[in-house]
């Protein structure tokens, strides 16, 4: 069976030790592969399940797909209690080690740049929701029909105006507590990001997500970032609080939109110094 | 109001992150990024009908 290499992050030299029966993606206990100051944590996928077409049909299977995140998530776990990992995208997948080095070679700074941004910094994530009840309410509001018998066009009519205005009032509270959340949570992280928010059908939980943040905050202020959340506790009816963390950052690794566009320069000068070395030669013939 | 901690971490948060965050490296055999959208959309339908303990709404994808 040929093994490809699973990609699940990018370190810098740790000194604490992975629990030795950690397990990752497929089932492999994870490797580390040093490269200069970096070390890539990989571990070995067989090729049948981790080649491009049978990793992209796999990926339509929910329980595959799952394992497979918990497995990748298990290793980032393991890694973020010693050290401060720069996650990898799910699903980065090299032939084998001289792939992972050539890798490392071509992004090697830019690692040791977003590295340096996120040493010692963890994500954390809140989300509010709006409860099922309330949640009910508002979309029973937003289905553009009665709920009882109107009497006539103007009972209808009024109806459906106060509906639509317990509705906005409702939306308007929630909007009001997210923002004063979000900019409470703000000030007391390093970085934000707001991403949208999750579908309640995929989410699976009751009631309506209005405000999904991931919040950058250095280890050594996260208990006072989840007290901070905790204190919201006070009286806002109706809404509720999720706080997820400590995670890797996750959301906080952008710096590879720079890179690439880096990249896509530096393959754009090769591509000119190619042809400014093809040149001599056309007109040498 | 109340604050939840989950102590299992929800797919969904997961995915959230291991497909929309961490470093995109365009590796040999890496998923494109457009690949990894097709597959978020396909996951709408998949995890809404796991939840729903229904066969697949396929007519339902977005």
């Amino acid at each position: 069976m040929t093994g490809l290499r699973y990609v699940y992050a990018v370190c810098r030299p740790f000194g604490g030790a992975l629990k030795a029966q950690l397990t990752g993606v497929a089932g492999a206990p994870p490797k580390l592969l040093p490269h200069h100051d970096l070390i890539a944590v990989v571990s070995e996928v067989p090729e049948r399940d981790f080649a491009e077409g049978p990793l992209k049909a796999h990926l339509e299977d929910l329980d595959w797909l799952a394992a497979t995140a918990r497995g990748h998530q298990g290793v980032i776990d393991a890694l973020t209690a010693v050290t401060t990992p720069l996650p990898l995208r799910l699903g980065t997948v090299f032939r084998d080690d001289s792939g992972v080095r050539v890798m490392m070679e071509a992004r090697e700074d830019a690692f040791r740049r977003s590295l340096d941004r996120l040493e010692g910094r963890v994500e954390w994530g809140v989300k509010v929701y709006l409860d099922a009840e309330a949640a009910e309410a508002a979309r029973a509001a937003e289905a553009d029909r009665p709920q009882e018998r109107a009497a006539s066009g103007r009972d209808y009519l009024r109806q459906r105006r106060m509906r639509s205005r317990s509705h906005e009032e409702m939306w308007q509270k929630a909007e009001a507590f997210s923002s004063r959340l979000h900019e409470t949570l703000s000030g007391r992280a390093e970085d934000f990001r707001l991403h949208p928010p999750q579908n309640p059908t995929l989410s699976g939980s009751a009631g309506r997500n209005v405000l999904n943040a991931a919040y950058l905050v250095p280890r050594g202020s996260s208990e006072e970032f989840v007290e901070a959340v905790d204190r919201t506790k006070d009286d806002a009816p109706g809404l509720r609080v999720e706080l997820t963390g400590p995670w890797a950052a996750y959301s906080f690794t952008e710096e590879h939109e720079k890179a690439e566009e880096h990249e896509k320069a530096e393959e754009h000068e090769k591509a000119e110094e190619t042809a400014k070395s093809e040149e001599p030669e056309e007109e040498d013939a | 109001m109340t604050v939840v901690e989950r102590r299992e971490i929800a797919l969904v948060d997961l995915l959230d992150r291991l497909l929309a965050g961490g470093v995109v490296i365009t590796g040999d055999l890496t998923l494109r990024i457009a690949d990894v959208d097709l597959v978020r959309i396909d996951l709408n339908a998949l995890i809404s009908s796991v939840n729903k303990q229904v066969p697949a709404p396929w007519g339902e994808l977005e």
